[in-house]
């Protein structure tokens, strides 16, 4: 129940509603325990985009800096949307994967803890 | 015949005469039609007349002491800059500290400013009119002060022409944006408790540390001076924030909750903003005053911890957040600076890695985080700069709804552990960086999904510079994104290497050398 007090009737959009990306949704990609990257990245992609161009293409560009990247074993690694585990199937798009608008994926990857163990 | 000389008027007359004996009751309107927004916020008032105005000045005493102010610091401002008083700084990274503060400081000053004439119009007691009117023109004064006093290293350095366009547009000055456009658009009790009590009363000392004794611990008078010039001010302001939370909770007990709400939200709210002035005080001024730690725990644990005690009697308690700023003390500078450090195309200053014995200092200010945590990356970025991979985190960040800080700040109790919140509101997810946030987002959704993201934005397409075709068939959103922001490439990159550091070096040796 909402707290807002206003002197007129009040009736706004969400600035990120999914009818303003033209098609596309927003998805936010974190990989835990490697907080040297700050934040988790956030792009803009059709539904139809499978979840490979997602680790082949944006992952890769952005955590291959990393020194753990190469050590992934890709077969190890966790997957959460959000809070929930999923395992997503690399061959699938990102609707079939049950992916939605201003979804975070976030992956662990058991072994590896950043530089040093330090979560960085 | 002698002459009769009317006696001159005491102080209380005069203040009583140029005060509240100018206010006047409206008769061809309701005042409550005049006045609607005093009570739309659900305070509720019985009594003007009780507003004690602590200082009791009048606008003709104000003229006069701020125009005393102006002609000492506009004095002080010509001289260190005819002394070529820039060369006379620790070294050339403090001139980023400066490069840092004009984006983000004058530019909510000129809010602030908006703010309180807002107020001077929306309340109707003549007592606290007056106060706001008068804080209105200080916040004025500041936002120029400010800005004239780093005017004279716009001649010299690279990166700080361009600020006011870059305030609504760069995605760093988004969190201080979104605070103060959170404020103004409350009602006048809540902008009161926003800037006027939590800011200006619990936090503002936070942000003198790196500014003023910044300064002049670096050597820099002329920002030195701009600060003690507003001293004066703010503690006129402090004092009317503490003045307005008192009177609202002294006029009716249903004012408590409410009041107690706002304290917990604008608490939080200033504690995120002050990340980044944080930042400064432990990696950016090249000579340290105290830590971030330090001066958190002196200036809001025990100052804001003696003042909850104070209010204590009126039914207040500490804010909610206390307990998680006191764990945060250890971690958001380094994570601040961190998030900084990967975008060096992305900002207007520069960044480094600290050196050896600075990164030693830290250990010493943060035994139970720095080496544990923080000292082993910024160790390897150093390595990979030395070897000319420099970290350059190209992507667009996820932001925080509310404080719309990026998602940066660790899960409490487990510093190797991101921090996340969500919330459904009209079937579309919004993320919060804490439940501190998640709780102003569920409080006020409507609000709050209006937040300017501006990676978000980016992707919509709503950040291209001029002349842009965004329905052209090759049109990709943010692949000109230094000329939206209106960047000097001069400005970027690392510290090292840097214009900037070139040039200080080289005029410093014309200075002191034949």
């Amino acid at each position: 129940m909402t707290m807002l007090k206003t002197l007129a009737p009040y009736e706004v959009k969400s600035r990120d509603a999914v009818e303003n990306y033209k098609g596309k949704q927003l998805l936010y990609v974190n990989w835990e325990r490697h907080r040297m990257f700050s934040r988790p990245f956030v792009l803009a992609l059709p539904p139809e985009t499978l979840f490979s161009v997602i680790i082949d293409q944006y992952m890769t560009d952005c955590f291959s800096y990393h020194p753990d990247w190469k050590q992934i074993d890709w077969n190890t690694v966790v997957w959460q949307n959000g809070n929930t585990p999923f395992t997503p199937d690399r061959n699938k798009s990102l609707k079939e994967n049950g992916i939605g608008h201003k979804d975070l994926i976030r992956f662990r990857t058991p072994g590896l803890d950043g530089i040093a163990g330090t979560g960085y | 015949m002698d002459m009769k000389v009317a006696k001159k008027l005491g102080l209380k007359e005069r203040y009583s005469l140029m005060t509240r004996d100018l206010a006047w009751d409206t008769t061809y309107q309701p005042m409550d039609k005049v006045f609607p927004q005093t009570t739309y916020e659900g305070i509720k008032i019985h009594d003007w007349d009780k507003w004690e105005d602590p200082f009791r000045l009048t606008m003709d005493a104000y003229w006069k002491y701020q125009a005393e102010k102006e002609r000492k610091l506009y004095a002080i401002l010509d001289g260190f800059n005819q002394n070529n008083g820039h060369l006379s700084v620790t070294d050339a990274r403090y001139i980023n500290v400066l490069k840092l503060f004009l984006g983000s400081t004058p530019p909510l000053e000129l809010m602030a400013a908006r703010g309180f004439s807002m107020m001077g119009r929306q309340m109707n007691g003549a007592g606290p009119r007056v106060a706001c009117q008068m804080q209105a023109v200080d916040e004025y004064r500041h936002f120029q002060t400010q800005i004239h006093s780093i005017s004279n290293y716009n001649k010299y350095y690279n990166g700080m022409d361009e600020f006011a366009h870059q305030q609504s547009r760069m995605w760093y000055l988004s969190d201080g944006k979104s605070f103060f456009d959170d404020a103004i658009t409350a009602g006048p009790f809540e902008f009161m408790v926003a800037i006027g009590f939590a800011f200006e009363y619990v936090l503002t000392n936070i942000l003198f540390v790196p500014f003023i004794s910044g300064a002049a611990y670096n050597g820099d008078m002329a920002a030195m001076t701009v600060g003690f010039s507003a001293q004066s001010d703010e503690a006129r302001h402090m004092t009317l924030g503490l003045e307005c939370i008192k009177f609202m909770l002294e006029q009716d007990p249903d004012n408590l909750p409410i009041v107690q709400r706002w304290i917990d939200k604008w608490t939080w709210r200033g504690t995120r903003k002050l990340a980044s002035v944080g930042m400064m005080m432990d990696y950016m001024l090249p000579k340290r005053i105290m830590s971030f730690k330090e001066a958190w725990e002196m200036y809001v644990e025990e100052n804001g911890g003696a003042l909850f005690k104070d209010l204590a009697r009126y039914g207040i308690t500490i804010p909610k957040c206390f307990g998680q700023t006191i764990e945060e003390k250890e971690h958001v500078t380094h994570q601040s600076w961190i998030g900084f450090y990967m975008k060096p195309q992305a900002t207007p200053f520069h960044t480094w890695i600290p050196t050896p014995d600075e990164m030693d200092w830290l250990s010493e200010k943060y035994p139970n985080t720095f080496d544990k945590y923080y000292r082993p990356v910024l160790e390897h970025l150093d390595a990979q700069e030395k070897a000319g991979n420099r970290f350059d985190n190209k992507t667009a960040p996820m932001n925080c709804q509310v404080c719309v800080s990026t998602m940066k700040f660790n899960e409490p109790g487990d510093p190797m552990e991101m921090c996340f919140r969500e919330s459904i509101y009209q079937g579309e997810k919004f993320h919060t960086c804490s439940d501190h946030c998640k709780e102003i987002f569920d409080n006020e959704p409507e609000k709050y999904i209006q937040t300017f993201i501006s990676s978000h934005q980016v992707l919509q397409g709503n950040c291209e510079p001029d002349g842009t075709d965004v329905n052209a068939a090759d049109f990709k959103p943010g692949q000109n994104m230094l000329d939206y922001w209106k960047l000097d490439k001069r400005a970027l990159g690392d510290f090292n290497g840097s214009e900037d550091q070139k040039n200080f070096a080289a005029w410093r040796e014309q200075a002191t050398k034949n």
